[in-house]
């Protein structure tokens, strides 16, 4: 696979020099320096390394550098706006949300394409469109309290 | 107020030692006139290692280092700046169970001073006091009281300094938010500026007094964890996310199976990859890279053939930790209504998987490592390991533990920490060891695998008569029965493990309360009894019948049922925590599986330092519990994890959790136990006897259902 030479990580254009093969997540953690995006098991099974590109939510540790493109790409780092936190963010920090915290960054950035696609979603849909990001912490009850807070902040929820 | 020199700083010490619970024997880090110096000015509170004074009261052995009664090691505790910011120095490590928070609780309750004002230093070799590490559900209990012994100690001293500066009587002082104030004239005075610009050291006195947790404010409430927004912008950097100028990123050559031995090797091709160096020291075989990718690639270039042995298969393990064969299952019933019943319970290795993997940065300089890794040992690491793999002195590393991806027990030792090391040894450049998921399975430690045979005799009277408890190989943790039972008798028989084991969340005591709970469950099922009324026959124990009756009202235990759910509860003491556990399960009777539903958990741990975070580690262990409890296993056969991805260890997901509720049974008129891992113990029993309950079928073996339950028939 060709050379990347540029990639678009949360609205600045990044110059480097990375095989395409390589996954966006090494390239992303090691060459830019870019660390919130986890690495937890290399295969696409917990989701620790969920970000955007285009919005669409990808596994950047299975996802070929060379295969992005000029597409914008979104990590945790870019959710933040004027220093305003995603209501989703903020929802995790009055839900308490995290224990560790490892895999706040995936589950965040799941979450947030899902209150885009469903912005008023059921515990059923949550359970159903997260159930491929791990916390081992355990802390499903309280994330899934805090994609609801934020649906709800977002203006999404219905009740 | 004591102006201090070196030598008044030694008077002060000797009658000291008892209050602190550190053990013997560290190494000496800094002579006084240098540690003070640089400490720089502001009020210090600091205690001296229990080395020469403690050795004699615990009798312990230990290296000595200067004499008897002549302490030259000191510990800073807190710092308070001259800009009014306290900073407490504890070698415990956060893992995720908000220690960060509670022990700043700790401190600001004491002072008092607001949260914001506090900072924390945690697990830093060279900043720290010594700590054993961070295990064994210690931290509230014993570091936790510690600090509010330092918070107390310099809350008295800037009482003093106050007392000097307006010359007034000390009495007349109070000290609140921060601020000493003077009441009767509306003065008050910031700590930074009544500490500022002096050199002062307090030492930790045996008659300071804390506040009763009876009229705590800040301890006892939900404060929210200290650096929550760091971690919802991706902005803390764990171990694995550190970086250092130069720095390449390393990884080592696994043989194929435990015990495997290189027999020839060939770099050629991986040595010839651009950017890549290989190292070899012995059968030591790594690489480093410019991206962990890299690194990666070149290492599977590696041609390696390895001398291997036969090794034991799964199916011959719950034989072989016994040492043959167990006495036959039986239940027998007596003339006079009473029981006697004969099981055998088993419980699979499983995997900790923290989602971050065993991590480090490596870096020397002249002569000195300094590492990042994500540890709950770093003093461990650093004097065993360290100087072990280096033959240096412990003064030549330094261990720094960044607050980390989770742990579970799983990282108490250094490996990747040492790995990271070499390989930046050999390249003379920062080296990042991230362990990959597949390493994380294979190269860690597990928790034990165990078997355990139970023999017991209830009466028609439902009181437990006698109790005959063996555990083979899984440990000694929460093996006591907390019931009132005569002459109870139990025992842990140590087996040679084929599979590298430790410690995992609550020890044993998992595995000890599922067989318990389970043959207890029984006992009451074989004489018609209620389960819980069955044990609250069987329990004195006041704390623990509380939390019984307490779970059992939220949980609305002997309320309406619904139709193809099954209850089940079992109880618990460990670690100074007392727990109920109630657990509703269904049982799809087409598919077979398996699911909870809901979990209630009562739990009493003393006085709550803060009850959101408490409920947070009840919740979780509950989850995490479950995973055991139900499908984790290690598969392994010959000497391999045959198993060691996510895709085939199945952990519990959002799909898998109940609802959970944590009722709180807040003991201000106790201290404070530690609550990290007891709330584990009861979830395996309570899912297992709901299952039961629901099918009929008792389930003897953790995991219970991996593959849900099989249809009659």
């Amino acid at each position: 696979m060709p050379v990347v030479s540029e990639l678009n990580v949360n609205g600045v254009r990044h110059p480097l020099h990375a095989d395409g093969d390589r996954p966006l997540l090494s390239v992303l953690r090691d060459d830019l320096g870019i660390t919130g995006t986890k690495f937890g098991c290399g295969e696409g099974q917990c989701g620790a390394c969920t970000v955007h590109v285009e919005g669409v939510p990808i596994r950047s540790c299975l996802t070929p550098v060379g295969a992005i493109g000029p597409q914008r790409i979104t990590t945790i780092e870019g959710l933040e706006k004027d220093g305003r936190l995603h209501p989703l963010q903020q929802a995790f920090l009055d839900e308490g949300a995290m224990q560790c915290a490892y895999c706040t960054s995936g589950m965040i950035m799941s979450g947030v394409v899902l209150l885009a696609k469903n912005p008023d979603p059921t515990d059923e849909e949550i359970v159903r469109f997260m159930d491929g990001n791990i916390c081992r912490c355990g802390v499903y009850p309280r994330i899934l309290g805090a994609i609801k807070r934020a649906a709800k902040a977002m203006g999404g929820a219905r009740t | 107020m004591t102006k201090v020199t070196s030598s008044s700083v030694q008077e002060l010490y000797p009658e000291q030692y008892e209050l602190f619970r550190l053990p013997a024997g560290r190494p000496v880090r800094f002579r006084r006139r240098e540690f003070l110096k640089l400490l720089g000015t502001g009020l210090v509170v600091l205690c001296v290692s229990p080395r020469a004074g403690a050795q004699a009261e615990s009798g312990g052995g230990g290296r000595r280092r200067g004499g008897q009664g002549r302490p030259t090691n000191l510990d800073a505790w807190l710092k308070v700046e001259p800009d009014g910011t306290v900073t407490f120095f504890t070698g415990k490590a956060e893992v995720g169970q908000n220690i960060r928070t509670s022990l700043t609780q700790a401190v600001a309750e004491e002072l008092p001073a607001p949260i914001g004002s506090i900072r924390a230093v945690m697990a830093d070799t060279d900043l720290t006091p010594y700590d054993m590490g961070t295990f064994g559900s210690r931290s509230t209990p014993d570091m936790g009281l510690q600090l509010r012994r330092v918070a107390a100690t310099a809350r008295e001293a800037l009482l003093d300094l106050a007392a000097a500066h307006w010359s007034v009587d000390r009495a007349s002082l109070s000290a609140a938010d921060g601020k000493v104030v003077h009441s009767a004239s509306g003065r008050s005075v910031g700590f930074g500026e009544l500490a500022a610009g002096r050199q002062l050291v307090r030492t930790i006195s045996a008659e300071t007094v804390l506040r009763p947790a009876t009229q705590w404010r800040i301890a006892g409430t939900s404060v929210p964890k200290v650096d929550a927004r760091e971690f919802v912008t991706g902005g803390h950097r764990y171990a694995s996310d550190m970086a250092l100028p130069g720095m390449l990123f390393g990884r080592v050559l696994r043989p194929p199976s435990y015990g495997a031995t290189l027999d020839s090797l060939d770099t050629a091709r991986a040595g010839a990859m651009p950017g890549v160096r290989v190292v070899r020291d012995g059968d030591f075989v790594g690489v480093v890279a410019p991206s962990s990718h890299e690194a990666s690639r070149a290492v599977a270039a590696i041609g390696a053939t390895w001398k291997t042995h036969a090794q034991m298969s799964e199916s011959e393990l719950f034989r072989a930790l016994r040492g043959g064969d167990g006495p036959p299952d039986g239940l027998v019933r007596e003339a006079d209504g009473g029981i006697t019943l004969r099981r055998t319970y088993t419980m699979a290795y499983i995997a900790h998987v923290p989602l971050e993997p065993r991590a480090a940065v490596a870096a020397w300089k002249d002569g000195k490592l300094t590492v990042w890794t994500g540890s709950q040992r770093p003093f461990g690491i650093r004097d065993e390991e360290m100087t072990a793999a280096f033959g240096l002195a412990p003064e030549r590393f330094r261990v720094i533990v960044p607050d980390t991806g989770s742990g579970y027990g799983g990282k108490h030792t250094g490996l990747a920490a040492i790995e990271a090391a070499r390989l930046s040894r050999a390249v003379d450049r920062p080296v990042k060891m991230v362990w990959s998921r597949e390493e994380e399975f294979t190269w860690a430690y597990l928790r034990p695998a165990g078997v355990i045979d139970v023999a017991s005799r209830a009466g028609a009277d439902g009181r437990i008569a006698s109790w005959d408890f063996h555990n083979y190989n899984s440990g000694n943790a929460g093996i006591e029965p907390p019931y009132a039972i005569p002459g109870p008798k139990t025992q842990f028989h140590r087996s040679d493990s084929p599979l590298p084991q430790g410690s995992y969340r609550s020890l044993a005591a998992a595995a000890n309360h599922f067989a318990r709970e389970s043959h207890v469950d029984e006992l009451a099922g074989e004489l018609k009894l209620d389960p819980l009324e069955f044990r609250l026959r069987n329990i004195e124990n006041p704390r623990l019948r509380d939390v019984a009756e307490a779970g059992a009202r939220a949980f609305g235990w002997g309320g309406p049922r619904t139709a193809g759910r099954g209850r089940g509860m079992a109880v618990g003491v460990d670690k100074g925590g007392h727990v109920a556990t109630f657990a509703e399960v269904a049982v799809d009777a087409e598919s077979g599986r398996v699911g909870a539903v809901r979990v209630v958990q009562a739990f009493d741990c003393g006085a709550v330092v803060n009850p959101d975070h408490l409920k947070l580690q009840l919740e979780g262990a509950v989850v995490q519990g479950l995973g055991g409890a139900l499908f984790e296993a290690i598969h392994f056969g010959n000497g391999q994890i045959v198993n060691p991805h996510l895709s085939a260890y199945r952990v519990p997901r959002f799909s898998d959790a109940p609802q959970v509720e944590i009722v709180l049974v807040d003991r201000r008129d106790l201290p404070s136990a530690g609550a990290g891992e007891t709330g584990l113990v009861g979830i395996a029993p309570a899912l297992g006897n709901a299952i039961c309950d629901a099918t009929g079928v008792r389930l003897r073996s953790m995991p219970l259902v991996p593959d849900g339950m099989r249809r009659p028939g």
